[in-house]
């Protein structure tokens, strides 16, 4: 599905969160969402999930106006998990996935096999089959999370929106979340702090300052030091790593003291 | 974008929208499956409802005046016309006018509160939730204490309907000061205990203003919460509202579920959450206010009975919920039948009663959820 946001802005009491973004994203593309704190990444997202009614310009899933799509109209087609997973619920892990299921129930009724299934896919897919019947009180911070983007499958959606999704995650299970993501058929956008991760697995990124859209492109040509020093205050520089993926390596923050090692003359 | 899209994935991948056409049998997936099947669970309610009525039958043979279950079928066989032999005036009006439509609205009383405090812990996400959070309970008193006080409209309206009035202003003050938000959980709650606070303070105004020393004595007891002035008439409007107001939350069971997760992730889900949560708040509003009109704020229902039924039934709503009710009636049922013969012939309000039995029930359950 492709998700194209025209002079998008959203401001929240009075002050002003996202400023006149334009961004188009194409189907099946996996597209990095980058930006320092409260540079609007979050508020963008949900703009774009359709959980937001923007201030001005227009949200479009495959060119049509997102205002004349119903709340469960949406949910069939774009999925959303935002950063904050906490909830002080007794369900169990395969019910609150099972919850990706509620836009094609009625609203009473309860699972049937289709989604068992699909529920059962999802587990699998981010490893929490064993998990399925602990209480969600039970789970860790990153567990709780793999369970919010097995929800988000479980909704076989046409794009998935994704707030931060690997910062509670080890470093086997942010790979492993990214190379989901990147395998995947689906519309991907994902809010990501780890700028080497965006760079290896993303095929293209957007880049948020001061809510608005400064740059978009392929890794290489948007993380460049100049950049990186202007919005996330950073001097740093983008390398290859051993593997021959590009990364990010940082000297330090801007503005700092100079290190202990180099006394000023 | 990348990789080969046929070797990466089987026949099927059923979390790609492409799947949803697909018919997929149970068997082709290894599926993670509730409990309990279908069958065992429709025995299982019916098992709760046949509990439900055969504490509602017990209970109208308990009182100071012991009619036995001979006189309760003797009292129906009549009604219906059957042949039996008609008992006294007198016993018969005690059963039919008195003891009857008292058990019959404890339990829609006792199934509404527990459902209202279900639905409001789910709404507001406050496990501390109870029907009485709204401030709807104390617009009731204060509508009940005016009537009977300051005697405006008494003949016309009574204290039922005092206290409905009393009800509906004070849940029309809460909307109007919930108008234009997105009704979060927080505010809900809040706002809540504002109203309710200032309904209490004009309780107690009108109270100490106002009343002598038998009134005040006969308002407390209505405070406290009693079935006493349960009638037929009242029944009726109870036993027509409450099954609506049941259905409807029934009806919000998936979304429920969703809102325990906050806005957005229930937004996410298809929900429209402000209206849900509107619904909701009407739905339990009118519950509490027919419940409380008539029988007074019975504390504690609303709070223990959803979590013990929690603890016992799972937390999904479209079980959790009609269990609540049925537990909920059959407790209260009892409750009231206690409050009639512990000090007998002297009656407790039965909100007292729900108090000192609902207390360690509470804790018991706390502790066995590992929360206490």
């Amino acid at each position: 599905m492709r998700i194209a946001a025209e002079e998008l802005s959203w401001s929240v009491a009075g002050t002003p969160v996202v400023r006149e973004v334009s961004a188009d994203i194409a189907p099946g593309e996996t597209v990095g969402l980058l930006g320092p704190n409260g540079s609007g990444k979050s508020s963008l997202l949900r703009c774009l999930a359709g959980l937001r009614a923007p201030g001005a310009g227009t949200v479009r899933y495959d060119g049509e106006d997102v205002r004349d799509w119903s709340a469960r109209r949406i949910a069939r087609h774009v999925a959303f998990a935002g950063q904050d997973p906490g909830a002080d619920s007794d369900l169990r892990v395969a019910d609150v996935v099972g919850l990706g299921r509620t836009p094609f129930r009625d609203r009473w009724r309860g699972p049937d096999a289709t989604d068992r299934a699909v529920v059962g896919a999802a587990l699998e897919r981010l490893g929490l089959t064993a998990l399925a019947g602990r209480s969600w009180k039970a789970l860790s911070g990153g567990e709780r999370q793999r369970a919010h983007i097995a929800r988000a499958l479980a909704q076989q959606p046409y794009a998935l929106l994704l707030d931060e999704p690997t910062n509670h995650l080890d470093v086997k299970h942010q790979l492993e979340l990214m190379r989901l993501l990147t395998r995947t058929d689906q519309t991907v956008l994902v809010a990501l702090h780890d700028l080497s991760l965006a760079a290896r697995y993303c095929d293209r990124l957007l880049l948020l300052h001061h809510g608005r859209l400064i740059a978009s492109g392929t890794p290489a040509a948007v993380l460049t030091a100049e950049r990186l020093a202007e919005v996330f205050e950073v001097d740093a520089e983008l390398t290859t790593d051993a593997l021959g993926h590009p990364a990010v390596t940082y000297r330090g923050p801007l503005g700092a003291p100079a290190p202990m090692s180099h006394p000023s003359p | 974008m990348s990789a080969d899209p046929v070797a990466r994935r089987g026949a099927v991948d059923l979390l790609l929208p492409a799947a949803r056409e697909r018919v997929v049998t149970e068997d082709s997936v290894a599926a993670p499956r509730s409990g309990r099947s279908a069958a065992t669970r429709v025995l299982l309610f019916l098992l709760a409802l046949g509990a439900l009525a055969g504490s509602v039958a017990t209970a109208v043979t308990i009182g100071t005046a012991d009619v036995g279950w001979t006189g309760l079928a003797r009292a129906l066989g009549t009604r219906l016309g059957l042949g039996v032999e008609p008992l006294p005036p007198l016993v018969d009006s005690l059963i039919w006018d008195l003891r009857l439509p008292r058990v019959l609205m404890a339990a829609l009383v006792g199934a509404s509160l527990a459902v209202c405090g279900t639905v409001l812990q789910a709404v507001t996400r406050n496990a501390l939730a109870d029907p009485y959070l709204l401030g709807v309970s104390s617009g009731a008193s204060t509508g009940a204490v005016a009537v009977v006080v300051l005697g405006v409209g008494a003949s016309a309206l009574g204290v039922t309907g005092g206290a409905l009035a009393g009800a509906l202003l004070s849940f029309g003050l809460l909307m109007l000061l919930l108008r234009r938000t997105g009704l979060d959980s927080s505010r809900i709650v809040l706002t809540g205990v504002v109203v309710g606070q200032l309904f209490t303070a004009l309780t107690s105004l009108v109270l100490m203003a106002s009343a002598d020393a038998d009134t005040t004595r006969a308002v407390t007891h209505w405070l406290l919460g009693s079935m006493a002035p349960a009638r037929w008439n009242t029944v009726v409007v109870c036993a027509v509202v409450t099954p609506l107001g049941l259905l409807a939350a029934w009806l919000c069971s998936n979304a429920l579920d969703g809102l325990a997760f906050g806005t957005d992730t229930a937004a996410s889900l298809g929900i429209g959450v402000r209206r849900t949560r509107m619904l909701l708040l009407v739905v339990t509003a009118a519950l509490t206010a027919v419940a409380v009109a008539t029988v007074g704020a019975i504390g504690f229902v609303g709070l223990i009975v959803p979590h013990g039924v929690r603890f016992l039934a799972g937390p999904l709503h479209r079980v959790l919920l009609p269990y609540a009710a049925l537990a909920g009636a059959v407790f209260l049922v009892w409750t009231d039948a206690l409050a009639r013969i512990a000090f007998a012939p002297r009656e407790v309000p039965v909100g007292v009663i729900t108090a000192l039995l609902g207390v360690p029930l509470f804790l018991l359950v706390l502790r066995k959820r590992g929360e206490l």
